[in-house]
């Protein structure tokens, strides 16, 4: 028992139509901007009132659109760690986080338990991003609440500073119960912060997994993207086979072979899953067309990271294939971009080799890194 | 010289700029809260403004004369409005009141709505989420509106004389004794108010600036580690 939302809302264009059920636990919702998350927690802190739907808390009725109850949000006891922090800018670290405490000897101790004191007298101008957080936390936690709202406090800070505040941060959220909505478009915030990711887009809550199953096999086009995945293609029947048009690519996966294999419609591989083939000598010049989850490749651009080489590269057809995808086949050519990424030890050890001379690469995709998509 | 007009002047001003202050403050909390109806409650405190001042003191004679109710009403308790330094007061505030509910509208609405948001659900009312967030995060813009207020309800003189008439040591304010001066053919009289409005007006307009220099709080942009 924990949180429970139903609720719909419509402004203008857009249309939210959410419903989840957290425990008590860090949930995530991981959305693009402008999906309807952030509205999502206005309406359960009560800040914004949903047209019609439910929220409850721990069996409280916070809303209730058929029974006309609608709590204020001041009553309702949850906690909003904004985006920029909301802090009040005329008002001192103490002063703000008086305004949560609500009295001044709880107030110094929040000041104490967050590591500000000596800093209780400065604006909110005046402090550092994570003294700003540490006094919005603690404005935040000593108004007593029973469930927190976290509305992408993380926007806008450098990695190294982020990754300590996602820890402090953690540390308050256990230290009062450990029961939140956590809500980002960064992934990997949303990967370090919960064990329960919900995916959102366009007002709707495509999927709700557990991380390590939304990482490795997302279900949805909205999940596979959020999910920092560059390669998408269609798929579709094509002479008895599964095609991607996209890509110009024959597709042969263990889930394609089953019964219901034609309930798929998207294809899609993550550019880390990519291997490098050597150029086959001869193979795939006779007999039956061009290899399955093979492309040949003319590489457009290579980007070099610190530990990584990102290699974008354009499908073309394999040098000595009998068989070639048509031209027609492909929607634009440019639109065919593969993103592939290697580490750089590999990728200069494959150019030491040769592999890719002449500005081609043969990319194959093992078949169980194959990810399949229903919508 | 006889100093009168000086001293009903600020009597005047002052006490119009008070009134103004609040309801200037309050018509604009009302208007930058609501979601219909605004831009005709919007055009409709901002009519003042706009009409020449001797429509909004005909205006109030007609309201606070002895034929209307209003007018009525305070004569009961044997008060009026024509002809009093309290007049003079009103007509001040009529014209005054625009300038009050536009700049405090423009500065509340300025205000990062994450801020209230943030107030309402740390449990704050609606009253101290005005008072303690709102109006200090609109305070330049506030202060401001109360200046020009002054200013304008010191400067007042076609609703002035048309509501409290011209009555010298009872009702003359300063621009209308320049007018007066003049009329009877004192110029050195009317200069001398000339200068002393000038000078008074260039006070306001100094301490607006200095109000309106930024705070440590509100514009500190280096950050301290």
């Amino acid at each position: 028992m924990s949180l429970y939302v139903d609720i719909e809302k419509t402004y203008g264009d857009f249309a939210l139509k959410v419903s989840f059920e957290t425990e008590d636990e860090v949930f995530a919702i991981l959305g693009a901007s402008g999906c309807g998350k952030s509205l999502t927690l206005k309406c359960i802190a009560g800040i914004e009132k949903p047209d019609r739907g439910v929220i409850r808390l721990d069996g409280d009725v916070l809303f209730d659109s058929g029974r006309r109850t609608d709590v204020p949000a001041g009553k309702r006891r949850i906690g909003y760690l904004f985006q920029d922090h909301a802090l009040f800018p005329t008002m001192t670290v103490f002063e703000n986080i008086l305004c949560g405490a609500r009295d001044k000897t709880v107030a110094r101790e929040y000041v104490r338990r967050f590591c500000l004191e000596g800093r209780e007298g400065l604006y909110p101008a005046q402090l550092s991003g994570g003294q700003k957080q540490r006094t919005a936390l603690a404005r935040m936690l000593a108004a007593g609440p029973r469930y927190l709202l976290l509305d992408e406090p993380f926007s806008g800070m450098d990695g190294h500073l982020k990754l300590r505040l996602e820890q402090e941060l953690l540390d308050a959220i256990e230290s009062c119960g450990g029961r939140a909505v956590f809500v980002s478009h960064d992934r990997e915030e949303v990967c370090r912060m919960t064990e329960r990711i919900a995916v959102m887009d366009g007002g709707r809550i495509v999927e709700i997994r557990p991380k390590d199953e939304l990482f490795s096999s997302p279900r949805t086009l909205a999940a596979i993207r959020l999910t920092g995945c560059e390669n998408v293609s269609r798929v579709e029947k094509k002479d008895g086979r599964w095609y991607a048009p996209d890509w110009g690519m024959y597709l042969k996966a263990p889930s394609l072979t089953g019964e219901d294999a034609g309930r798929y419609r998207y294809a899609a591989v993550r550019a880390h899953d990519f291997v490098a083939e050597t150029e086959p000598e001869g193979t795939g010049s006779e007999g039956t067309g061009p290899e399955e989850n093979r492309i040949g490749c003319e590489i457009l651009r290579e980007i070099s990271e610190p530990f990584y080489v990102t290699v974008c590269c354009r499908g073309r057809k394999v040098p000595g294939a009998k068989e070639t995808v048509p031209e027609a086949d492909f929607p634009g050519t440019g639109e065919t971009v593969l993103t592939a990424r290697f580490p750089r030890a590999e990728w200069e050890g494959l150019r030491a080799r040769g592999i890719f001379t002449g500005g081609r690469l043969k990319l194959y995709i093992p078949e169980e890194k194959l990810i399949l998509l229903e919508r | 010289m006889d100093h009168t007009p000086l001293w009903i002047s600020l009597k005047v001003a002052g006490c119009a700029t008070v009134f103004t202050f609040f309801l200037g403050l309050f018509a604009a909390r009302l208007v930058t809260g609501m979601k219909k109806g605004k831009g005709l409650l919007d055009g409709l405190f901002s009519l003042p403004m706009v009409l020449p001042p001797t429509v909004v003191g005909f205006f109030l004679l007609v309201l606070f004369g002895r034929n209307a109710a209003p007018g009525k009403f305070l004569e009961r308790f044997g008060w009026s409005f024509l002809f009093t330094w309290q007049g003079a007061v009103l007509a001040a505030v009529a014209v005054s009141f625009p300038l009050m509910y536009r700049a405090s509208r423009g500065a509340l609405e300025q205000v990062e709505v994450s801020l209230l948001h943030a107030a309402r659900t740390l449990g704050m009312s609606e009253t101290e989420i005005f008072w303690r967030v709102q109006v200090p995060a609109a305070r330049p813009g506030i202060l401001a509106g109360t200046i020009l207020s002054f200013a304008r309800a010191m400067g007042e003189f076609g609703a002035t004389i048309m509501v409290a008439g011209n009555i010298p040591g009872r009702t003359q304010t300063m621009s209308v004794a320049v007018y007066t001066a003049m009329q009877s053919g004192n110029r050195a009289l009317a200069y001398r108010w000339a200068a002393v409005i000038l000078a008074v007006s260039f006070l306001s307009v100094f301490l607006m600036n200095l109000a309106l220099k930024p705070k440590k709080h509100d514009a500190s942009k280096e950050e301290v580690r």
